[in-house]
């Protein structure tokens, strides 16, 4: 298993009272997976998104990647944020921000520059080497966010709710990048979302996620063709089935939540 | 989201051509400066008040004041002495700073200091200085480095404090950490706080170079009109005054262009959030 969490738990210091958001999580990703994590609204999605990539310490269990434990960031992990406006260096050209954590791991310049052209063109940005972030629209800046995790060449891809800050259109072309990407690169993804149907239309797999503290509900394995559009599988019979069930999940997990609201 | 950021912006938009444009923004930066100049030009025109001579002396003396032999004489070593003290109050500044504004341990002890310091007025400095660093040059650079240093510094520790969450995520997840991150992200994050104290550095630091040349000095700017008012030579008292004027905005206009180019990509950014105008 190329990644694994192993009884997570994650238990804040609150002002009054120690906040438990993730009580017990074990799941796992081989190479070559595109699972999506789904859950409630503020079920502690960042905050496992966080442990995994080593930004956070866990409370107990551990986050394991090719089997050494994850203690902080790992070399071998990329993390895509949902807010692309604050996580692109506004200083620097699109280029430079693809490149800067290429030109830190000591990479020689030719193969780099090589890299970050071909990672830009693979999400359609080839002729916007020289503009600045703030230049592009939301959509744009989250493919320059997506090109400088490619061109990094992670064993991992973390992307927490990549898309939740952009418009449906723009959302459902990066969804079918996304996808692109996968396909063509052979690359582990782990995508974190709320919204259950991109979690559908996306995953090789699905896991479902309980509300606070958070424990895996169900782990579903998605028997769409790989070949997916937003059109034909939106409307194909087995998605909608799979998208109600989650959807099931979902409202059977924040139902099972309310005795805990005060 | 965009109509109270739209409100807020305060530059005006001029119609017109871009050539026009310019020409309007000219005229309007003018205009106040030509109103005072007639103002002053008229209103001393018939002096007979010794101390306010009319402006029509003040500008005929000033071609016979200000010689090229004169300005390398007294202020050359003037902007010399200033340039030195500016630098090594950015550079301290900058590098302090960094240090204070990072470590919130560093910070909880230095701070009420930095504040008690900070509040202090410069000029006051003059005479301890002095009895430290002599009456020569070091004196006046170390006046003006002290005196410079303090919004500099106080403001690269804001401007730390501010680096952006998400951008601090990024980096450590990229592995980009010590120098690397410094450059790349602290300083660059921060520089638009950091320019915005070097102008305030600017201005005291012109201030402290010529009290520190008033007080004790064998040339300079503010030592050469301390001396015309002793000897009774009022309109070169004035011109000196007037020059001293132009060359603050002679630095001002310097600081600002040199801002532009380095910020180019902070203004940009902040028109682009502001909405197409």
């Amino acid at each position: 298993m190329l990644l694994e969490v192993r009884g997570l738990k994650k238990v804040y210091d609150g002002r009054q009272r120690p906040v438990e958001a993730v009580r017990d999580l074990t799941f796992g990703l081989d190479a070559g997976d595109l699972v999506c994590l789904v859950g409630p609204s503020g079920c502690g999605k960042t905050t496992l998104l966080r442990c995994m990539a080593g930004l956070l310490a866990p409370t107990a269990g551990e986050v394991r990647l090719r089997d050494k434990p994850v203690t902080g960031p790992p070399p071998g992990m990329a993390v895509v944020f949902q807010e692309y406006g604050r996580s692109l260096f506004p200083w620097m050209s699109v280029r430079d921000n693809v490149e800067l954590p290429l030109r830190n791991k000591g990479m020689a310049r030719k193969p780099r520059r090589d890299l970050v052209a071909q990672a830009l063109a693979s999400v359609g940005l080839a002729d916007a080497h020289h503009a600045y972030p703030w230049q592009l629209s939301g959509g744009m800046q989250q493919r320059v966010a997506i090109a400088r995790a490619v061109a990094y060449q992670p064993d991992v891809l973390l992307m927490d709710e990549p898309f939740a800050a952009v418009d449906a259109q723009t959302r459902a072309d990066l969804e079918d990048l996304i996808r692109d990407l996968w396909r063509k690169l052979g690359i582990t993804i782990l995508f974190v979302t709320h919204d259950i149907d991109e979690a559908v239309y996306l995953g090789q797999r699905v896991i479902v996620l309980s509300s606070s503290p958070t424990v895996v509900r169900e782990v579903l394995d998605v028997d769409l063709p790989d070949q997916r559009d937003q059109l034909t599988t939106r409307s194909d019979s087995r998605f909608t089935e799979l998208r109600s069930h989650v959807y099931a999940q979902i409202q059977a997990a924040k139902r099972a939540a309310v005795p805990f609201l005060r | 989201m965009k109509h109270p950021k739209k409100m807020l912006r305060f530059a005006p938009h001029f119609p017109g051509d871009p050539a026009t444009r310019l020409l309007t923004r000219l005229a309007l930066w003018l205009a106040l400066p030509l109103v005072l100049f007639v103002f002053w030009w008229l209103a001393t025109a018939n002096s007979e008040n010794f101390y306010v001579p009319p402006l029509r002396d003040i500008l005929s003396t000033f071609p016979e004041v200000w010689t090229w032999d004169r300005l390398r004489a007294d202020v050359l070593p003037s902007l010399i002495r200033l340039a030195v003290g500016y630098t090594i109050a950015v550079f301290a500044g900058i590098s302090l700073g960094v240090l204070v504004g990072s470590n919130r341990w560093v910070r909880a002890v230095l701070e009420p200091v930095l504040e008690f310091f900070r509040a202090i007025p410069p000029p006051v400095l003059v005479p301890v200085i002095m009895l430290f660093a002599g009456i020569g040059d070091t004196m006046k650079v170390v006046v003006i480095a002290v005196g410079c240093v303090w919004p500099i510094l106080l403001n690269t520790v804001e401007g730390v404090r501010a680096v952006d969450g998400v951008l601090a995520d990024t980096c450590r997840s990229y592995g980009i950490t010590g120098s690397s991150r410094l450059g790349h992200l602290v300083l660059r994050s921060a520089s638009p706080q950091i320019a915005a104290g070097m102008r305030q550095a600017l201005s005291i630091g012109i201030i402290l170079m010529v009290i520190s040349e008033m007080f004790a000095a064998s040339n300079g700017l503010g030592f050469a009109i301390v001396q015309f008012q002793r000897s009774f030579a009022i309109p070169d008292m004035w011109s000196g005054i007037l020059l001293l004027g132009l060359l603050g905005l002679a630095l001002s206009v310097l600081f600002r262009l040199v801002e532009s180019w380095a910020l180019a990509w902070y203004h940009g950014q902040r028109r682009a959030q502001r909405g197409p105008s």
